[in-house]
């Protein structure tokens, strides 16, 4: 029963985006606008390809990167928010700066980070890792203090070890914040992923995109544009099934949003 | 009443905001036995969180000390547990209740093999063996608190402290868990100070019976509850004695209120 229900449930999410497909396919079909080529021909170009040798030469480099950065803001940002919550002086201090260095957009500091780190793949994960740290930060500070007093009473009541007091209380209790944050980093990331890439790389999908529209190979363009989309989707899902995982305590009601 | 008291206030003091700030309570002398049970009751807003806060070591008084099992206490003492009134804030909501009641076992050098005794000896006395991996939010409010009582024997204390602990429960959840009190307090031989708005529950619970009241806070008088034996809803609180004690309490509450500006400053 729950599975019909399930499939009834896709079927209705994914008829909207089938059908706007096929009038794309058809429409275009007859297209002779060198910028908008036939969907058949952005199709031929993506299976050639992101099925073919650019997967390992564009697609491998950037989502190896991706995953880095995003690691490095994950650790930092976590890290940090911890430790400026478990010192509230330091954190008052920080915060202000914390707030200026989200407020810059990650974008503009690609120039220097790129003189720093190089234009190799250090300068883009440098470049992911610096977009995407301070939402993870910010949000798990936020999270750790916005955890109700009386919880922290029962844990120095019963005198829970630091340690414990770490894994047991204080991250679970802001996870459903930090979740937030990482979702946002997500975001954050894929698009200094593409820019840092566009901007000096010699590889990866950004620099694919680029060079394909530099040349007009433009059925290339667009299975860029297109093969972006998926990853950017395909990582919305796959991280709200992380998501619910890591708050499998919450009620369902609340849980799960977005 | 020769040995080590197992709770002692000595002329405890707490003013808020410093020297010229807001007297909550003063002067405070109370000496509590081993296995005694205690309550301290006045009314809302006299400072009684704070003087529980005291006891439990999360808060310094400004005057005096606290001394549990004849020790001086600066930080949460090892053989006190607290129990307060909002358990749905005390329970870690991402624990299971088998984990929250094991959270305080852990990490102090316990074997695994002896935390899970405990956990489950701790949780079939409150009733809740089958209960141990559901989330709290899944449990009502009155398994809640249970839950946090049996997070509380489970650490063997010497001591328990109980602010208001069944204030947010439903009248017939409140009868049940005053009985479980009793019954735990005599099968396992702790002190127990309880805090509380309640005349009744007080008396009921209580072989003494601590006034405060007045503002600042001082201790107005100390009621013994002259009833023996095993005590019961229905037979105690027709009890003579009973109605007498509570009669007693309540003036003691009512003089303490309007006193209370005389004395304030």
């Amino acid at each position: 029963m729950r599975v019909l229900a399930g499939l009834r449930l896709l079927l209705w999410e994914l008829w909207l985006p089938v059908a706007l497909v096929v009038v794309w396919w058809f429409v275009s079909a007859s297209s002779t606008s060198p910028y908008f080529p036939p969907l058949s021909r952005i199709w031929e170009a993506f299976v050639e390809n992101w099925f073919g040798p650019s997967f390992r030469v564009d697609v491998v480099p950037s989502m190896t990167n991706l995953a880095l950065g995003l690691a490095f803001a994950l650790v930092v940002g976590v890290g940090a928010g911890l430790l400026l919550a478990l010192f509230p002086l330091a954190g008052e201090i920080a915060e202000p700066f914390l707030q200026f260095f989200r407020a810059i957009p990650a974008l503009a500091v690609l120039p220097a980070l790129f003189i720093l780190f190089g234009t190799g793949s250090t300068g883009n994960v440098a470049a992911i890792a610096f977009g995407a740290v301070w939402p993870i930060l910010l949000n798990t500070l936020d999270g750790i203090r916005s955890i109700h007093p009386s919880v922290r009473l029962v844990a120095r009541s019963y005198r829970i070890r630091p340690y414990l007091l770490v894994t047991n209380v204080l991250l679970p209790g802001a996870m459903p914040q930090i979740t937030v944050g990482i979702r946002t980093s997500l975001a954050i990331g894929v698009v200094i992923m593409v820019g840092s890439e566009m901007y000096v790389s010699t590889a990866g999908i950004g620099h694919f995109v680029v060079v394909a529209q530099q040349t007009f190979a433009l059925a290339d363009m667009w299975s860029g544009i297109l093969l972006l989309g998926v990853i950017g989707y395909a990582l919305n899902v796959g991280y709200g099934v992380i998501e619910r995982w890591l708050l499998r305590w919450q009620p369902r009601s609340t849980s799960g949003s977005k | 009443m020769n040995a080590t008291p197992a709770v002692q206030l000595r002329d405890l003091g707490v003013t808020y905001g410093g020297a010229t700030g807001r007297e909550v309570l003063r002067g405070i002398d109370l000496s509590i036995a081993p296995n005694e049970i205690v309550c301290i009751v006045g009314h809302s807003g006299i400072g009684k969180s704070t003087l529980i806060r005291c006891i439990a070591g999360l808060q310094r008084p400004t005057t005096g000390e606290v001394l549990i099992g004849g020790t001086a206490i600066t930080a949460p003492p090892a053989t006190l547990a607290l129990v307060s009134q909002d358990y749905g804030r005390t329970l870690m909501p991402w624990l299971r209740v088998g984990e929250n009641v094991r959270l305080p076992l852990r990490g102090v050098g316990l074997a695994r093999a002896v935390q899970d005794e405990r956990v489950a000896e701790a949780l079939s006395v409150v009733g809740l063996v089958e209960a141990a991996r559901s989330y709290p939010w899944q449990l009502s409010g009155g398994m809640q608190q249970r839950v946090a009582i049996a997070r509380a024997l489970a650490y063997r204390p010497q001591v328990l402290l109980m602010d208001e602990p069944f204030a947010s429960v439903d009248a017939q959840t409140r009868a049940e868990l005053e009985d479980l009190l009793l019954t735990l307090q005599r099968d396992l031989g702790i002190t127990v100070v309880l805090v509380t708005h309640d005349v009744d529950e007080s008396v009921y619970l209580s072989d003494r019976v601590v006034v405060v009241g007045g503002r600042p806070a001082l201790v107005r008088e100390i009621v013994e509850v002259p009833i023996s034996g095993v005590r019961d809803q229905l037979t105690t609180k027709a009890d003579p004695a009973f109605i007498a004690c509570r009669t007693q309490v309540l003036s003691s509450i009512q003089a303490s209120k309007d006193s209370g500006s005389a004395v304030g400053g």
